[in-house]
């Protein structure tokens, strides 16, 4: 959506902006791949952030193919100084050709902090007239136009190098060597404090760092290429530039020894400094020292993230847990809630991206008479990418529950808002009503409970599963981390927390093993269980489900 | 200056990134080039918070190489003992502020607390200072970062930077009333 919107507002002759995470291109694909076949006059930037090393994403995906495949340039800052200064050029050269280019930045660049020098800012008067028009075009791909647009994209291609050529953003680092280095973004960084553990003795390879990394700068590499014996193509992730560099010494017939990657780890993760010293030791023995193996935390248990104490979706995987069969078959989808694969709850076997669970709950429905089908979908991605395959579901008559965890916000990446919160970024916008629009769309078996009332909720539940059709449960409860935030800054506020009555406790410790709030404390040495006043945001939900009634206000 | 590199850790809610900002802050008020970057995937939700922090002379990576820490600021029991194992340098300091949030495993019984005498037993063998600081008259835990940045400055942690420093960085980013709360339990733990 928000590339369509951004193209919109390009077309009428602003420049627009566009920002994802890694896996958002994918959904954002289907319009993405035209858009460099387009006359955009306002210009269009994609700040795209990729994640090597999954820092925060289901997979570590290398999106310079999307580039390739669609022909669109590609800058790669390594850090904030240059994020500034690269989407500068990037932007005007975007005005300049009338075309959309992309910004790559990857998790460590955008959480990366420097002292950035800004320019004057000098502000014009906007211009708010809608330029739109049809001849700045073609706009239809018809057949007839796919071929000159596809042409003056590849075109492009060729005059963007010139243009990057000229305002010299490439940049070298002369040591002197006869081995060289080909890298881009923050790995050059990586690179340059590697570098530093050359001992003075030997010499320091050269270093040619792009700023644009598709399309290639063939004649800057080909001169590189030509003052080296040996070029080591630095890359992390997949291997682009290597292939198009290897491309360009086999065309001319050099004789540079070219190294890519050369193991299976060579492809995978990020390109940390202690990474970066592995490969190139492993590329040129003799020019680092054999590095160390770092520590290992030996005695540390890990630390998964988990629900929040008092969170509405640990209320409702605790009732939903206990009417579900061991074969039954529970899927996923994308927020706070994912974390109910983990112990205790188990619950979410499966989850692959945002929208999915209907879908994919709907195929595992197939051919199954023997093992109920839940699966879960939180509220922002109900309107994100959840409807499609919910139709699907109706129309095609699968026999599934869907279980939405309404929480009213976009929790899992910082409280945003959503369709059905009442207001947008900037004002009060109409909230869309879930469950109406569940019925709109002719779900007839509904049902809706607040997850904290876990009799009621475990009463629907077994109801909604034995239905032989479609149906959805609507587990609400707001998202008590957003509550308790909101809670704090009314004054006079001083929520109660909950304590346990040692004397009634009978150490079944259900709290713990089935309940799973993190507010409880596990004293290891006497076997009591206590509660950490600091996590506890007394909201009681633990309460009733203590055998021994032993969790008091 | 040699560059020096920080690696700072603790649990999703407790701070790390107020406290890493002051400290970015205080290193360029005392006129360091420096970069930093945060890890905070997940992190409100009980996760692991880490950021890293590097200054001086020919830093060129925001990323301390593990290993490498010359010091070592936790919030939290468990991770002062992960960060000091994973990141700190041999000789380098450990500063952790000492509470425990559980993690899963120790809740469920199936892994053992991380106690101080296994953080002194680590740290005895590749001979690291551990400096261990809490406050029992705190009332508001997201407090304890400042208790832990005054025993930073009050034990010199961070070469070159100074007290003046910090107050101008939290000068920074806090105002009102909470700067004043903040100030006066950074000042009360120097004297």
């Amino acid at each position: 959506m928000a590339t369509e919107v951004a193209l919109g507002a390009a077309l009428n002759g602003h420049l627009a902006t566009v920002f994802f995470k890694s896996v958002g291109l994918n959904v954002a694909a289907d319009t993405f791949m035209q858009l460099s076949l387009l006359n955009i006059p306002g210009g269009m930037v994609i700040v795209l952030g990729d994640d090597p090393g999954a820092n925060s994403s289901q997979n570590e995906q290398d999106n310079r193919h999307y580039a390739y495949l669609s022909y669109t340039p590609v800058f790669e800052p390594a850090g904030p100084a240059e994020v500034y200064s690269y989407y500068l050029e990037a932007a005007s050269l975007s005005r300049e050709m009338e075309k959309v280019i992309i910004l790559r930045l990857t998790t460590h660049v955008c959480h990366a902090k420097e002292k950035v020098a800004f320019q004057d800012y000098t502000p014009t008067e906007p211009d708010n007239t809608p330029r739109f028009s049809g001849k700045n075009g073609p706009y239809i791909p018809i057949t007839s136009a796919v071929f000159p647009l596809k042409r003056k994209a590849l075109q492009q291609l060729d005059d963007i190098v010139d243009r990057v050529d000229e305002r010299g953003l490439h940049t070298t680092v002369e040591n002197n060597s006869r081995l060289g280095i080909i890298t881009s973004g923050h790995v050059y960084l990586s690179l340059r404090e590697v570098l530093q553990m050359v001992p003075p003795t030997s010499t320091k390879p050269d270093i040619l760092k792009l700023a644009m990394v598709y399309p290639i700068p063939r004649r800057t590499i080909l001169d590189f290429l030509n003052k080296h014996d040996e070029v080591k193509v630095l890359e992390e992730l997949d291997d682009g530039l290597e292939r198009s560099i290897k491309a360009i010494a086999y065309d001319l017939g050099l004789q540079t020894r070219i190294i890519g990657k050369n193991r299976i780890d060579d492809w995978i993760g990020e390109y940390t400094p202690e990474k970066v010293e592995h490969i190139l030791h492993a590329t040129w023995p003799e020019l680092l020292e054999t590095p160390q193996l770092p520590r290992q935390a030996s005695q540390t248990p890990p630390r998964p993230p988990q629900m929040c104490p008092g969170c509405g979706h640990r209320s409702a995987f605790h009732a939903i847990s206990a009417i579900l069969a061991d074969e039954d078959i529970t899927v996923a989808d994308i927020g706070c809630h994912t974390l109910g694969f983990q112990e205790p709850y188990n619950i979410g076997e499966i989850v692959l991206c945002m929208g999915a669970s209907p879908g994919i709950g709907s195929g595992l429905s197939l051919f199954n008479t023997t093992r109920k089908v839940v699966a879960f979908l939180g509220d922002s991605t109900f309107f994100h990418a959840g409807l499609p395959g919910i139709v699907n579901s109706l129309f095609n008559k699968h026999n599934l529950t869907l279980v939405l965890m309404e929480n009213g916000t976009t929790a899992m990446t910082g409280h945003q808002d959503h369709p059905a919160s009442g207001k947008n970024f900037n004002e009060i916008s109409a909230a869309i009503p879930v469950r109406q629009v569940l019925a709109g769309l002719g779900v007839d078996s509904i049902f809706e409970t607040d997850t904290y009332k876990q009799e009621e909720l475990r009463t629907i539940m077994r109801q909604a599963i034995n239905e032989e059709r479609f149906s959805v449960v609507i587990a609400k409860h707001p998202c008590m981390l957003l509550f308790a935030k909101k809670q704090r800054k009314v004054k006079g506020n001083n929520p109660y927390k909950v304590h346990i009555d040692q004397e009634a406790c009978d150490r079944i410790k259900a709290c713990i093993a089935q309940f799973g709030c993190p507010s409880f404390i596990n004293n290891q040495s006497d076997g009591t269980i206590t509660v950490n006043k600091d996590l506890c945001i007394g909201d009681g939900s633990c309460i009733p489900t203590c055998p021994s009634k032993a969790i008091k206000r | 200056m040699k560059a020096f590199s920080i690696y700072l850790c603790g649990v999703g809610g407790q701070g790390i990134g107020l406290l890493a900002e002051v400290l970015l802050r205080a290193i360029d008020y005392g006129g360091f080039p420096a970069k930093a970057v945060d890890t905070h995937g997940l992190a409100q939700r009980g996760g692991i918070v880490v950021s890293h922090l590097r200054y001086g002379d020919n830093v060129f990576s925001p990323l301390v190489p593990a290993g490498k820490s010359d010091l070592v600021i936790a919030l939290e029991r468990h991770e002062a003992l992960r960060g000091a194992e994973c990141m700190l340098r041999r000789g380098g300091s450990l500063i952790y502020y000492n509470t425990v949030l559980q993690p899963l495993s120790v809740r469920l019984g199936k892994a053992e607390e991380v106690t101080e005498e296994h953080i002194a037993q680590f740290c005895g063998r590749e001979n690291i200072r551990v400096v261990t600081v809490s406050d029992e008259s705190l009332v508001d835990p997201r407090m304890q970062n400042i208790v832990v940045l005054a025993h930073i400055n009050r034990r010199q942690l961070l070469p070159g930077v100074h007290r003046d420093h910090m107050e101008k960085a939290l000068g920074d980013l806090l105002a009102g009333s909470l700067l004043e709360k903040n100030l006066e339990l950074f000042h009360a733990v120097e004297e």
